[in-house]
């Protein structure tokens, strides 16, 4: 099964692009904390698009589920025409640090790798590509 | 997402429902921006938080900085995935969950 959805990349839209994606996983009764962690890598990644990838201006995103089954699993796609950027090319955050000493940012990318059981970045075409991989 | 706030003297205790995300986490740092003054102990009830990004972990880091300099701060009543989240971020040992 594969469905896409091409919309504007904004943070309004990451909740559109997050019922598009619960609809198809709830059709294969995916159990409530694989979907929350799926949930929380669309806000990330489609948020570091939404933020990032364009700016100042307003570009499109295309959001692509995939469901694979025996072992079910679902990947979900999300390609831009942004500024190059591989979020796995950055250092994961040091997680020990104190409250004073914490920098702000660097945890959305972390906490995706951690939570999902694959994730691939390419540059193609002028597209990030970034993909991740839930085993269900 | 939704807040609720209740205070009793130096006591803001503040309820909030549903994501913690992209999208609502400035909500939520408006609202503790203009509510922590004079406040000695903030007490958040995530007991119908589903999930947050780390768009509120950042609003949790700063409530804690601010809430270390002028008193005490507890996270009440996690979800699993929230405590899973916290773990991996090392979050457990940053905030006081009770």
């Amino acid at each position: 099964m594969t469905k896409e959805l091409t919309l504007a990349a904004t943070v309004e839209n990451i909740e559109t692009v997050t019922d598009f994606v619960n609809e198809e996983l709830e059709a294969f009764d995916c159990p409530m904390k694989a979907q929350m962690q799926i949930d929380i890598a669309i806000d990330e990644l489609f948020g570091n698009i939404a933020n990032y990838a364009y700016h100042p201006e307003i570009g499109e995103a295309t959001v692509r589920i995939e469901v694979f089954e025996e072992p079910l699993s679902v990947v979900i796609t999300f390609i831009d025409k942004g500024v190059p950027f591989n979020p796995l090319a950055e250092e994961d955050p040091n997680t020990t640090l104190s409250a004073e000493e914490r920098p702000t940012g660097g945890l959305g990318v972390f906490m995706v790798k951690k939570s999902m059981d694959e994730i691939l970045y390419e540059y193609e075409d002028g597209k990030n590509i970034l993909k991740i991989r839930k085993n269900l | 997402m939704n807040i609720e706030k209740t205070q009793n003297a130096a006591e803001l205790e503040i309820k909030v429902r549903g994501r913690l995300d992209t999208a609502t986490a400035p909500q939520l740092e408006a609202e503790l921006k203009e509510s922590l003054s004079g406040i000695e102990k903030l007490i958040l009830d995530f007991a119908e938080l589903d999930y947050l990004s780390s768009a509120g972990l950042r609003v949790l880091l700063s409530a804690q900085k601010t809430m270390n300099k002028q008193g005490e701060m507890v996270v009440r009543g996690i979800n699993e995935t929230i405590a899973e989240i916290f773990e991996v971020t090392g979050f457990c040992d940053i905030l006081t969950i009770e």
